[in-house]
């Protein structure tokens, strides 16, 4: 397969983005949102990291096959999060015994 | 005429084409680079080997006879970290793997020769940061690093030892990276798939396990730095963190780690197994999807780690549950190669012998892991001697034999040399015993409750403590005859030609040693795997 040809604009164009979502996540971070502070920092992060894999390293213009490897990346992430989730999201479902409700309510936040 | 035509005319092979040091130092030739692995984690393999062998000696006596309790801790963490990522992680993957993949699709080299090259320098940078932490006072994590013991009551070089295991990590994503592009990309014309030797499939599964694996191992380590550093809350409770996020981080990883030592091996065997039972293999498909299922499922089941670590039980039922289903491929494969035996023409040349050793061994590490899988019994098994027989079961009864298989199996198309077969096959059956006598008393001693990574233990557990450490003084013997005559055959053994087992397979079509390219021409593949039987062969 021959390299997909990318105009030079292409690249400073997308260069700039990653400046400007940089910035972005820095003006948020000075922003008091809650929980939502975490949640716009890594949507930001993600459109960061599909910007470098789809047009720097040109997961756009690549074969099925290469695509493939890339979601099955995210696959295995979400394996990740889903099973680590699975116990962090199920930890206070077991009723704590009488006696040690203070000590295990500590970590049962 | 190409030069591997003139050397295959001549006698030049890839050992005698160039000499000195600085044709091994910078040769991006594959069988090379193989060689470089095999003697690098021979050396790690006698380290951490000493390790256990100190350790052992010092559990002789219920008080301990050797070591003080504090050094006792550090020889379990440098035998586990050594064992488990300089030589088992590497072991079958870049010796042979390198070796081999190349070969067997009938290509002249991997698909990145260079990358391939650079993985040894990675591997070798990460061993020398983990040695000079073993020569600078040691750590005594154990090989898991957990936290808090590797971070707020950390003691020791925990840092440089895990910086070692970080670096060493990207040697095995690079090697993981290139047998996937060499497998999907460099294939001989008619090789399709489904005619690939079963060895290929498990290369390949293995490797989608440490692209995928090895960089959550890596985080975890930059994690721990990023606390003992700049005080980032990640694992500290103090700090807003959670210490079993760690473990989960670790074992993510380092569960399916275990399948990166025991694939490798599964395909070995069955190479072997149908080599010297001269028949094909029974249910090729099975044995090669199995192979998948168990890269994917491996990455499913890492809770089982962690069922009195505090993870939240409902988890545990999941995570127990999903660990019951590996035993399926597991099992599919051994039933395969059992069916395989089964009227075969059955010889029990050394190689043979180490493939039935892991055949059994295997099955009784894989059977007591379904103890430890179950809720209830882990909760009596958990941190006892029976987690450390089973997987010794696993990683030295299965993956290490495996090993010495395949070493035994392809040792003449490396060296284009014999070993004495008698002396081959008495160390296998030497290794065996010792290994036997070794780790299933440690079975009794963990269902007796004895807990694991304690330098000392009641009197009434001594009987199976000597049991257990005479085994190893016969194990140790048991490694040390291969490495004998494996090396006087370099120069004395008989040569060995081009197959001195009758096996099929494309690397067997090519003299030994091969030449640097390895085929004067590439070949056609006109027949599946492992047909035997067949009487011509019918590979242009």
């Amino acid at each position: 397969m021959s390299p997909h040809i990318i105009p030079k604009r292409t690249y400073f164009l997308i260069f700039a983005a990653l400046i400007g979502l940089t910035a972005l996540t820095t003006y948020a971070a000075t922003v008091d949102l809650g929980r939502l502070n975490t949640v716009i920092a890594l949507l930001i992060a993600a459109c960061k990291g599909s910007l470098v894999a789809l047009f720097f390293m040109h997961l756009r213009w690549s074969g099925r096959l290469t695509q493939i490897v890339a979601v099955a990346a995210l696959f295995w992430l979400a394996i990740l999060l889903a099973l680590t989730l699975s116990d962090y999201r199920t930890r206070r479902w077991t009723p704590a015994a009488e006696g040690w409700a203070t000590s295990s309510n500590q970590f049962n936040r | 005429m190409s030069t591997t035509a003139v050397e295959a005319t001549t006698g030049v092979n890839y050992l005698n084409a160039k000499y000195g040091i600085r044709s091994w130092l910078f040769t991006t030739d594959h069988k090379r680079i193989a060689l470089l692995y095999l003697v690098s984690i021979t050396f790690f393999f006698l380290i951490g080997g000493a390790a256990a062998v100190l350790m052992r000696l010092h559990l002789i006596e219920p008080q301990g006879a050797l070591l003080e309790p504090a050094t006792y801790n550090k020889m379990f963490s440098m035998h586990g970290i050594i064992m488990v990522f300089f030589f088992l992680i590497p072991s079958i993957p870049a010796v042979m793997g390198n070796f081999l993949v190349p070969m067997m699709v009938g290509a002249r080299d991997l698909a990145f020769p260079r990358v391939n090259l650079l993985s040894w320098y990675i591997y070798i940078l990460g061993g020398l940061f983990t040695l000079y932490a073993i020569l600078a006072g040691g750590v005594d994590t154990g090989w898991t690093f957990y936290t808090p013991l590797s971070t707020t009551y950390a003691n020791g070089q925990v840092m440089a030892a895990a910086l070692g295991i970080f670096i060493t990590g990207f040697s095995s994503i690079l090697t993981g990276l290139n047998f996937v592009v060499t497998i999907h990309k460099m294939r001989a014309p008619g090789l399709t798939w489904f005619r690939l030797p079963l060895f290929i499939w498990a290369m390949y599964a293995t490797s989608i396990i440490q692209i995928l694996g090895t960089p959550v191992v890596a985080i975890a380590i930059v994690l721990v730095g990023l606390e003992r550093l700049l005080h980032v809350g990640i694992f500290d409770p103090a700090l807003g963190g959670d210490p079993i996020l760690f473990q989960h981080l670790f074992w993510f990883y380092s569960h399916p780690a275990v399948y990166i030592m025991i694939l490798p091996s599964m395909g070995v065997v069955s190479e072997l197994i149908t080599c010297f039972s001269k028949k094909r293999i029974f249910g090729y498909s099975f044995i090669a999807f199995s192979s998948v299922a168990i890269a994917v499922i491996s990455f499913l089941v890492w809770g089982h780690h962690m069922f009195v670590s505090g993870q939240s039980v409902y988890a545990g039922l999941v995570f127990s549950a999903l660990s019951f289903a590996v035993a399926i491929p597991s099992a599919i494969k051994v039933f395969n190669w059992t069916a395989t035996l089964y009227k075969g023409s059955v010889s029990y040349q050394a190689p043979m012998l180490y493939a039935l050793g892991f055949i059994g061994l295997f099955t009784m590490g894989g059977l007591t892991g379904l103890f430890l899988a179950s809720l209830a019994t882990d909760i009596h098994l958990h941190d006892t001697y029976f987690v450390i027989a089973h997987f010794h079961y696993i990683m030295v009864g299965g993956a290490l034999m495996g090993y010495l298989g395949g070493l035994h199996f392809w040792w003449p198309k490396m060296t284009g040399r014999l070993y004495p077969d008698g002396w081959a096959r008495f160390s296998a059956l030497v290794i065996f015993i010792g290994f036997n006598l070794t780790f299933f008393p440690q079975f009794m001693l963990g269902y007796l409750g004895m807990p694991r990574r304690y330098a000392v233990y009641p009197p009434e557990f001594q009987v199976l403590n000597v049991m257990s450490s005479a085994g190893a003084s016969i194990l140790g013997v048991g490694y040390l005859i291969p490495l004998v005559y494996f090396i006087w055959s370099m120069r004395y053994g008989p040569v060995a030609g081009p197959n001195p087992w009758g096996a099929k397979g494309l690397e067997w079509e090519t003299p030994s040693p091969p030449p640097t390219e390895n085929f004067e021409e590439l070949p056609i593949v006109e027949e599946e795997a492992y047909a035997y039987g067949v009487k011509e062969a019918r590979v242009v």
